[in-house]
């Protein structure tokens, strides 16, 4: 077990300055922040483009003036073109996937909170921390140049000029005139690789897009050592690994998700920008004819290979964007149902599961792909059994909420949201898992209502609740109750109301990464469903205006916070909000008790923090005898 | 706010379920012989996932509903769970979702995991930015030799096909692929440049095609008609109209048609395009 002793060598001074206490900090709080508005804006980013890309859906041609301003190319007289469309459908699934869902969660909140949660007084290796946070913003700004090196001419001629410094101009066009490169966040080869013979937005674009992910990934993967060793080696005294919060073990499994997925999707991307760059053929078969000519030299490669490093990412890669909210709803759920969480160790042991399992799931993204059909058997079997400890974790939410005294804060509501969200987008993956039914279900609309809500959304109220519930401790100011209920409303109403007819458009066979749907005489009855979903998408991005401004309103404005407003148990609530430099200001905590003792029978309270000497209550046990997490151990 | 957010969760899931079950928005009907088993089986899954979906949600509705902090001072229930009920739950679930999976391999296995059947037609599908190629083999019923090196779409050989061999004389390739009714049919996929995905939704059918790789399958159509076909894969700008008909064909329309040689092949196939229409949706 961990004790106390690292304290001291960790300890590092509060910075004066500026610049190392806001830009360059090696406090892990700081960097947690950094990343919370990293994703606030990558977020905003990607939002922007779902709305454009649904207007052009439902009304092709429309003119929008800032388009035509931006990227005067891809939007002639401000009207999209099917270019700009798929490059948009690449944007935004990139950025979401990575700068949002990978960042906010883990990078965001846990960077802030597991070391506060586990006692420490910082990450095990703070400059690593501060290192993979600036890593990953240089990957941002990268995949903002791949819009602009495609999107706009001026930006476009520049990489030109670097093409002719390299030697290699045709590798480095780029002003294609869409706005990005088009390969959607897959970006399968060989048409990622072939570069700009395989038409526009395969340009410069895509070398920036490739980029960009790699340093992503070398950012991430930094990250995640870094949450490994700090849980491993520098929980408090008394903070054993079963008393410790579900968001810790959630963390603690995404880093080891992410350990071991990045390093495969950076040395993809690096064979990737090979075949482009190089003359190498690792992904691009001999006798390939693109655009009216033989393509010359490339022998031997196999387009199936990029889908199996993809994948073998890909796949964890959704775990590694919804675990941490599981966490976070687990802990918010428990916390104001007032009841312990019901069935810690098998929420613990479902974390695992679903984690491990995560790898061997891959391939159900390549059932139509020429895979043989037999490994697609096995994946399909391996995929579905991914459901049982999905399930055993949504029985587990419910078992908390049974009996309990809810307090229905924002937080809460965007908790239980998150279950429900969890259950829709996550129980259509028996449909989508089963070889048979992908015949049909393959690339269409029920796919991406799927990976939406569970993924995407489900994720996101998994931040939202995580931010309305901790942004007292960051900031030491309540955000605006009302606000947040209002934008709780509109939020889960508009998602349902957006994701829930994509299945319906699947039902109808549509594909997806489609610019226009006018083509195909099977899609004419769709109408009605696109534009219910666009009207219903603008609606619930425009309610963001209620979070953004809350946000930073509460930020300068917001009720002043106590250190423990919501009487939770973990060691955050113990410290003033928000906390001091070193957390625990040179004092060691002690734990004595599991991560969730509310309405203990007897006890003074309705919650017992873990920092509260052991007392002898009458008529309870507190050392766990139902043998379901509770204490962990006796003293 | 726990009654009204109970609600909201029971009309979103009324609303949900009523989604599937009005059958305004429906799959197309099929017309392939293994198109009702898809569809038999996505009907089993989707009751099991409706029934879960709807016991879930009701149950999550149900306890917001019930357990609100009401101020009467009462504690939440101490329970840290229930053994008994993990072990219920997990096996319950696991029986259901594999016994499922295997469900689910059924058609699969009978298209995937045997050899077209004896007596099944051949033609090569060979797909390009942004359009469709179908090789057929002629009156002699074997594919002339094809070569890369010899794809010239300028000169309008799309498929590479080497004239210097005699089985390619007889040879057809069209833009449009004509199948016949009630008889396997083997399609062999290519690509010329990335990878795309032939997809006829009335079909039930879906695969890739990839560059570099020739990829083996059947199906057996058993409606007459004419079908789109789309690229369900993304390959480029014009990914959303890479789009082409499928004609199904009676026996001896079919037999007639791919006797002919390539100039007739297309004279015909467009009479028999405007013949057919498509299915009303």
């Amino acid at each position: 077990m961990a004790e106390a002793a690292h304290a001291e060598v960790h300890r590092h001074p509060a910075p004066t300055g500026f610049i190392r206490k806001y830009i360059f900090s090696i406090d892990h709080k700081v960097i947690g922040i950094q990343y919370i508005l990293l994703a606030l804006t990558a977020v905003l980013v990607g939002m922007i483009m779902s709305v454009l890309m649904r207007v052009n859906l439902t009304w092709p041609g429309t003119h929008i003036h800032i388009m035509e301003t931006l990227f005067p190319q891809g939007a002639p007289g401000g009207a999209m073109t099917p270019e700009f469309y798929l490059s948009l459908v690449t944007m935004h699934g990139t950025i979401m996937v990575f700068f949002v869902l990978t960042t906010a969660p883990q990078g965001g909140f846990g960077n802030y909170f597991l070391p506060i949660q586990i006692g420490a007084d910082d990450m095990a290796f703070p400059v690593l921390n501060m290192l993979s946070f600036w890593v990953t913003f240089v990957g941002f700004v990268v995949i903002l140049l791949a819009i602009f090196a495609e999107g706009n001419a001026t930006v476009g001629g520049w990489f030109t000029k670097l093409g002719d410094v390299l030697h290699s101009p045709e590798a480095w066009a780029g002003g294609s005139g869409t706005v990005g490169p088009i390969g959607g966040w897959t970006g399968y080869a060989p048409l990622s690789a072939l570069g700009k013979i395989a038409g526009p937005g395969q340009g410069a674009g895509v070398n920036l897009w490739i980029i960009s992910i790699a340093i992503f990934c070398v950012g991430s993967l930094l990250g995640a050592l870094n949450f490994i060793t700090t849980l491993l080696n520098m929980r408090t005294r008394g903070m054993s690994l079963m008393r410790m919060p579900l968001t810790c073990w959630a963390w603690f499994t995404t880093a080891i998700l992410a350990l071991l997925s990045f390093p495969v999707l950076l040395g993809g991307g690096i064979l990737l920008l090979l075949d482009r760059m190089a003359g190498t053929s690792f992904f691009i078969p001999g006798g390939l004819y693109v655009s009216g000519a033989t393509v010359p030299l490339h022998n031997g490669g196999s387009p199936l290979l990029w889908q199996h490093l993809f994948w073998f990412f890909g796949h964890p890669e959704v775990y590694i964007a919804i675990l941490p909210g599981m966490g976070a709803t687990s802990h918010i759920l428990s916390t104001f149902a007032r009841k312990p969480v019901f069935g810690y160790r098998a929420m613990v042991f479902a974390i695992f599961a679903i984690g491990g399992l995560g790898f061997f799931v891959w391939g159900h993204h390549m059932f139509m792909s020429g895979m043989s059909p037999y490994s697609a058997v096995a994946f399909s079997i391996l995929t579905l059994s991914i459901g049982v400890p999905s399930a055993i974790k949504t029985f587990n939410w419910l078992g908390t909420l049974w009996g309990a005294r809810i307090r229905f804060t924002t937080p809460m509501l965007f908790a239980i949201g998150f279950v429900s969200l969890f259950v829709a987008g996550g129980i259509t993956g028996l449909v989508l898992g089963q070889t048979s039914l992908d015949f049909f279900f393959h690339d269409t609309y029920f796919v991406t209502a799927h990976f939406h809500l569970v993924m995407g959304v489900a994720s996101i109220f998994g931040m939202f609740a995580a931010t309305y519930f901790w942004f007292p401790k960051m900031f030491g100011r309540m955000m605006n109750e009302s606000w947040g209920k209002l934008h709780f409303w509109i939020t889960f109403i508009g998602v349902y109301a957006i994701f829930v007819p994509f299945h319906a458009m699947g039902l109808l066979g549509m594909p997806r990464r489609y610019a226009r749907f006018d083509e195909y005489e099977f899609l004419k009855n769709s109408k009605g469903l696109v534009m219910f979903v666009t009207v219903a998408a603008i609606i619930t991005v425009t309610a963001q205006v209620l979070f953004y401004f809350n946000f930073f309103w509460s930020m300068f404005k917001g009720k002043k916070a106590s250190d423990n407003p919501w009487e939770a148990t973990t060691l955050e609530w113990s410290i003033p909000s928000p906390p001091p430099h070193d957390n625990f200001a040179g004092i060691v905590p002690v734990v004595y008790h599991g991560a969730y003792e509310f309405s203990v029978p007897g006890a003074p309270n309705d919650f017992i923090m873990q920092t509260e000497p052991e007392v002898t209550v009458l008529g309870a046990d507190l050392g766990g005898a139902s043998g379901n997490g509770g204490n962990g151990h006796k003293h | 706010m726990g009654r009204l957010l109970g609600i909201a969760i029971w009309l979103i899931t009324i609303a949900s379920v009523w989604m599937f079950l009005s059958g305004r928005w429906w799959f197309p009907a099929s017309i392939s012989e293994h198109g009702p088993k898809v569809d038999s089986q996505f009907m089993i899954t989707i009751i099991v996932v409706g029934v879960a979906f709807t016991a879930a949600q009701v149950g999550l509705g149900w306890v917001v509903f019930k357990f609100r902090d009401n101020a009467d001072k009462q504690r939440a229930t101490y329970s840290h769970g229930n053994n008994r009920l993990e072990v219920l739950w997990t096996v319950v679930t696991a029986v259901i979702f594999i016994s499922l999976a295997v469900m689910g391999q059924r058609v699969w296995a009978s298209l995937h995991l045997h050899s077209a059947p004896p007596g099944s037609y051949q033609i090569e599908v060979v797909a390009q930015q942004f359009s469709w190629n179908f090789h057929y083999p002629g009156k002699d019923n074997v594919f002339g030799k094809t070569d890369p090196n010899l794809i010239d779409d300028s000169a309008l050989n799309f498929v590479g096909l080497d004239d210097t061999d005699p089985n390619a004389k007889d040879d057809a390739v069209v833009s449009t692929l004509a199948i016949p009714v009630n008889r396997p049919v083997e399609l062999i996929l290519r690509s010329k440049d990335v990878t795309h995905s032939f997809f006829v939704p009335q079909l039930r059918f879906k695969q890739d095609l990839v560059p570099g790789m020739g990829i083996h399958v059947h199906f057996t159509a058993n409606t007459i008609g004419k079908y789109e076909l789309a690229c369900a894969e993304l390959c480029g700008m014009n990914h959303y109209k890479m789009k082409s008909y499928m004609l199904v064909l009676p026996q001896n329309e079919f037999d007639e048609l791919v006797a002919l040689p390539q100039d007739k092949f297309q004279t015909k196939k467009d009479e028999l395009f405007n013949k057919y229409q498509l299915p009303n949706y």
